[in-house]
């Protein structure tokens, strides 16, 4: 009895040995937990955009497996979702890349204010880093990584992005699953337009984001009747252009005090 | 059910879609070093692409019924929209956004019969 005892207490000194060292110096392993408990709430909020995206797909006429492998080859829910709808209305096979291309262009931002702590990967590891990158990866890792010098980029990083992605594809499964089996009575297309207006809301900051949506918004009902479905593509560089116009007049005004505003806190939430 | 397009097609376009989103996920990554940051114009420009490209995917969803302009409150998408886009506004919450508008376009839809 004694004897076990002392071997219990001996085993779990031993345990906790490399837990009090992780929790000092960081591991991969603590880093990639850490990740994945700040993801979990944002996990919550993609689950019906994915499902709606599975929805959608199958509800346009997609199968089940090109439903699916748009969301592992695309990944990028906002994009996938304006694809579907131009799939849905047999738009030029050109205008549904485009439009996806598009969408995604504020990747771009992300990808190059990110790229410092990517820095010392090796290029196996960037390339692998990047596909995972999305808006929610992007906004909670850079947060950390701007107040954390510690944190070992990758695991971090991987702890938030890796979660994000199993949830988008299963929420896609689930709602492939729904969409094959929902009467069309539902209007269940509608959930497409909340799911992005629930996401274009946090992305109106200030005016002149303000003046972008309700440009880009305006024109693109006024070019709903384009040829070739290009009406979206014309919104965005019109909408875009709005926004420039009034930001560029509103900082002279204000004596430049915009210009020192970082853009990237301002669209963490447009998935 | 089936798309307009040949199921090679669609691969195609999701294939092709996957690989320059990947590639603009990729770039300045896998650039670091040789381009530093984005242009500042280029920067400035891209703040916009979510507000201006989501508000043109929602606004001509919520303004058109049966391909025509219906800016009217026998419209039920509009009124639904505009119920979303508060409650959107208030919670910026994905799912109570899509409860709220799915649930008004149900009862708009069985009111206006």
């Amino acid at each position: 009895m004694v004897a076990r005892q002392r071997t219990l207490r001996r085993k779990t000194k031993d345990d906790t040995l490399p837990t009090t060292y992780e929790s000092v110096v960081s591991s991969p392993r603590a880093d990639f937990l850490s990740g994945v408990r700040v993801a979990a709430p944002i996990l919550l909020g993609i689950v019906p955009f994915g499902t709606v995206a599975g929805v959608a797909a199958v509800g346009v006429g997609m199968s089940a497996l090109q439903a699916v492998g748009m969301s592992v080859v695309v990944f990028a829910g906002a994009s996938q979702l304006a694809a579907i709808e131009l799939v849905g209305r047999n738009a030029p096979a050109t205008v549904v890349v485009l439009t996806v291309l598009v969408v995604n262009l504020r990747l771009v931002m992300y990808s190059a204010s990110i790229a410092p702590y990517f820095q010392r990967q090796s290029a196996k590891w960037k390339a692998a880093l990047s596909y995972l990158l999305t808006d929610q990866a992007y906004a909670v890792s850079l947060l950390e990584f701007e107040s954390d010098e510690e944190t070992s980029r990758r695991w971090y990083y991987l702890g938030v992005a890796v979660p994000l992605w199993v949830t988008w594809q299963a929420a896609t499964i689930v709602g492939v699953l729904l969409g094959a089996r929902l009467p069309s009575g539902w209007h269940l297309e509608f959930a497409v337009p909340l799911v992005f207006l629930a996401v274009l809301v946090p992305a109106v900051t200030d005016r002149a984001t303000g003046a972008a949506a309700v440009v880009g918004g305006t024109t693109a009902v006024a070019a709903n009747g384009l040829p070739y479905n290009l009406g979206l593509i014309l919104a965005a560089v019109v909408g875009i252009g709005a926004g420039l116009a009034v930001e560029s007049r509103s900082s002279t005004a204000t004596d430049d005090e915009d210009e020192t505003r970082s853009p990237e806190s301002e669209d963490e939430e447009v998935a | 059910m089936a798309t307009g397009y040949e199921s090679g097609m669609l691969w195609l376009i999701i294939l092709a879609g996957g690989v320059g989103t990947y590639a603009l996920r990729l770039s300045f990554v896998a650039l670091f070093g040789r381009l530093d940051d984005v242009p500042a114009g280029v920067e400035r420009a891209l703040r916009f692409v979510p507000a201006a490209v989501l508000s043109a995917l929602v606004v001509p969803q919520f303004v058109y019924a049966d391909g025509a302009l219906a800016l009217s409150p026998a419209n039920p998408e509009l009124l639904a929209g505009a119920l979303a886009a508060a409650v959107a506004w208030k919670t910026e919450d994905i799912l109570a956004t899509l409860v709220a508008g799915m649930a008004g376009l149900w009862l708009l839809t069985f009111l206006l019969g």
